[in-house]
């Protein structure tokens, strides 16, 4: 029997390289070669109950929850904010009114570095790409009159994550919420920062540190809540491959998990509560293989590596956003069909939640429209296309099977060469991971350049650019009205108070206390984040990257 | 002549995967690239500018704040006498505020998806607009 597949696979692969049509090598967008034709033969020892087992159950590759969609769809997660924390209230009442079951906070470059908006490095940046926070004020304008034990609000905020995290909680204490009844994520993610993104602050270390006590201050009192969503996003939209995203996100997930424990937890404790992130990009198979992948390592890393025995512990829930880098500015309503593509991809993936982005990102911040376009693609998803009837239904693919144990087998050497390095944080600070991605950006571009890859309306098909699109505009009254309320506010609070509450940081920062409790009576103080940043600076110093390119 | 380039992130966000590819296309075109590297200040651009004597200063913005910081860079090298050296972008920037920063001034901007070669052109051309595929 398997000599007579044999020889017909051996009779069709000579009747495949005498087609005159046929290429002879074909790549993923990462890079990595795919064969024409996946038999049986390419899934020789491959064991169901070993690789894929149930839903729900260990490795996990087929979805966390037995019931998947059946029981409950994917949440979809729109990240939002502009302007003022007023206009963004506004925002966000529209996208709960439109069936959105989740907040997602998007804050502006000055909150997301630090600065208040009244900072003259801050100047022509407020409300920009986000929402300005400058202190609990604005954050209890955000949320006002949206009740916070009925929504789930995730935070994308890196460096000062402790302290909005400290704001989120005092808002809830104002609406009579006790932390325990608050549900959200914190994005809180420092090492892909150093890795991709670039936002840090503070040196490695002290970032740790902030993480950590962000994740035992989750652990001990907030059962609903994700101290810290472990990015692989950004580190591929920086230009990594699929693989690389997979493997160095799962890396600095191991980090996090080995600093906590060393901070005195049980890894069963605070694992089920580690939440993660990836990007969904326009290579279709690759990202669903990544996906199922990536909940498989995790589960195994879990359970045999730190000895977690808590089923949860060894499940990988995971949130995603379609790729912002595959966005074109030629003939830019293509993107609504590429961001299409994408969610379908981490649908099939396996995603518990998902971003779409809207098809004029490219150009600016998303105007209602294109907002409203982009929800609507989840929508015809979810209820339209059936993807949500059948658990992992690509699962037995050949193709999809083989594909998934290389993206493993690619983490693995990856990990291996992390661990030979030293770890993560040394990783980081010899430039490893910055370079790899920086090769493999630059590769892209190169292959792009020379055709070897094309971009629809960008190298190929270029006629038929349509006219302009309307974009959201942030006007300079954002920044003036915004510094205005800060003023306004500093004249009014307790200032000795304030002063007390930051030297008592201070104080603390420079033990080994958790730093949440002085920080929540920062905020309360109405401290602006900037004046916290300032304080913990002086404790921490700030951090230089190697610069290479 | 081989041409002497300033690049830098300008601006509050770190997104440099856009400067770090251009920089090194440049680099192997055979165009002299200084990378100033994230979080410059106009300030700063300006003076390493000067400093390093360079052709002309492209700079990098993903944050929206090229209206405020772009034009500061214009009036500081008049203030400098150094308006010789060409001031080009990229980045996350509206058409309309495209048009705007040519109108003030810069050279070009070059929009998402434009190709390295047509910067490079540019660069050897002695950074002379228009360039195909520039917004």
């Amino acid at each position: 029997m398997a000599l007579r597949r044999k020889t017909a696979r051996d009779d069709w692969a000579a009747r495949y390289r005498s087609g005159k049509r046929a290429k002879e090598t074909a790549t993923t967008i990462s890079g990595l070669p795919v064969e024409p034709l996946y038999t049986p033969d390419d899934l020789a020892d491959w064991s169901y109950e070993e690789k894929l087992g149930y839903p729900g159950e260990f490795p996990y590759t087929r979805g966390v929850y037995p019931s998947m969609y059946r029981g409950q769809l994917w949440t979809i997660r729109q990240f939002a904010g502009y302007g003022s924390a007023e206009e963004t209230n506004r925002r966000y009442k529209f996208l709960l009114a439109q069936g959105q079951a989740g907040l997602s906070v998007a804050f502006d470059m000055p909150t997301l570095m630090g600065y208040d908006s009244d900072d003259h490095l801050s100047e022509g940046e407020v409300g920009h790409c986000g929402v300005a926070i400058d202190s609990l004020e604005d954050m209890e304008m955000l949320f006002r009159d949206i009740r916070l034990d009925q929504i789930t609000t995730s935070m994308t905020i890196n460096s000062p994550a402790a302290i909005l995290y400290a704001m989120y909680i005092a808002v809830g204490e104002r609406e009579g919420l006790k932390p325990a009844q608050l549900g959200g994520t914190l994005q809180n993610d420092i090492l892909k920062e150093y890795i991709a993104q670039k936002e840090y602050i503070f040196p490695p270390e002290p970032s740790m540190r902030l993480v950590v006590d962000t994740i035992v201050f989750a652990a001990r009192q907030m059962p609903r809540w994700n101290a810290v969503s472990i990015s692989g996003y950004h580190i591929r939209e920086a230009g990594s491959t699929a693989t690389q995203e997979l493997a160095f996100t799962l890396a600095d997930g191991m980090a996090y998990v080995e600093a906590s424990i060393k901070a005195g937890l049980k890894v069963d404790e605070f694992a089920p509560r580690l939440s993660f992130f990836f990007d969904s990009h326009m290579d279709f198979f690759e990202e669903i293989a990544k996906f199922r992948a990536a909940r498989r390592l995790w589960a195994t890393i879990m359970r045999d590596k730190y000895g977690a025995r808590d089923p949860k512990s060894w499940m990988m829930r995971f949130h995603t956003q379609t790729a912002g880098v595959s966005l074109t500015r030629q003939q830019v309503e293509n993107n609504i069909t590429r961001t299409a593509y994408e969610a379908m991809a981490a649908v099939l993936g396996g995603t518990n939640s998902l971003h779409t982005n809207s098809m004029d990102e490219v150009l600016a911040l998303p105007t209602e429209r294109a907002a409203q376009i982009a929800l609507r693609t989840q929508q015809v998803l979810a209820h339209e296309t059936g993807v949500a009837n059948t658990i992992d239904p690509l699962a037995g693919s050949y193709f999809i099977e083989q594909l998934t144990d290389e993206m493993e087998r690619g983490a693995q050497r990856y990990f291996d060469r992390i661990d030979e390095q030293g770890g993560v944080l040394r990783c980081i600070e010899n430039g490893f991971f910055q370079r790899e991605i920086a090769d493999a950006a630059f590769e892209f571009e190169r292959k792009l350049e020379a055709n070897e890859r094309i971009i629809v309306g960008v190298n190929a098909y270029k006629d038929g650019e349509g006219g302009e699109l309307p974009t959201l505009r942030i006007g300079p009254e954002t920044e003036r009205d915004q510094v205005r309320r800060l003023t306004a506010l500093k004249g009014r609070r307790d200032n000795t108070s304030v002063k007390n509450r930051l030297e008592a940081l201070k104080t603390a920062a420079r033990g080994s206390d958790n730093l949440m409790p002085p920080l929540l009576d920062c905020v309360k103080a109405y401290a602006t984040e900037g004046e916290i940043m300032a304080a913990l600076k002086e404790v921490f110093g700030v951090y230089r990257e190697p610069i290479l390119f | 002549m081989t041409a002497r380039v300033l690049t830098a992130k300008v601006g509050l966000d770190g997104h440099d995967r856009g400067v770090k590819v251009v920089s090194r296309a440049l680099r192997d075109a055979g165009v002299e690239v200084i990378y100033a590297g994230l979080r410059q200040t106009p300030e700063m651009v300006v003076e390493a500018a000067i400093q390093e004597d360079v052709d002309a200063i492209g700079v990098s913005l993903h944050s929206g704040a090229h209206m405020t910081l772009i034009p500061r860079i214009l009036e500081l090298l008049k203030e400098r006498n150094a308006t010789d050296i060409v001031v080009f972008g990229g980045g996350i920037i509206p058409q309309d505020d495209a048009r705007e920063l040519k109108a003030m001034g810069v050279v070009e901007i070059f929009g998402p998806g434009t190709s390295l070669q047509s910067i490079i052109d540019f660069v050897n051309h002695g950074f002379k607009g228009p360039v195909p595929g520039a917004a």
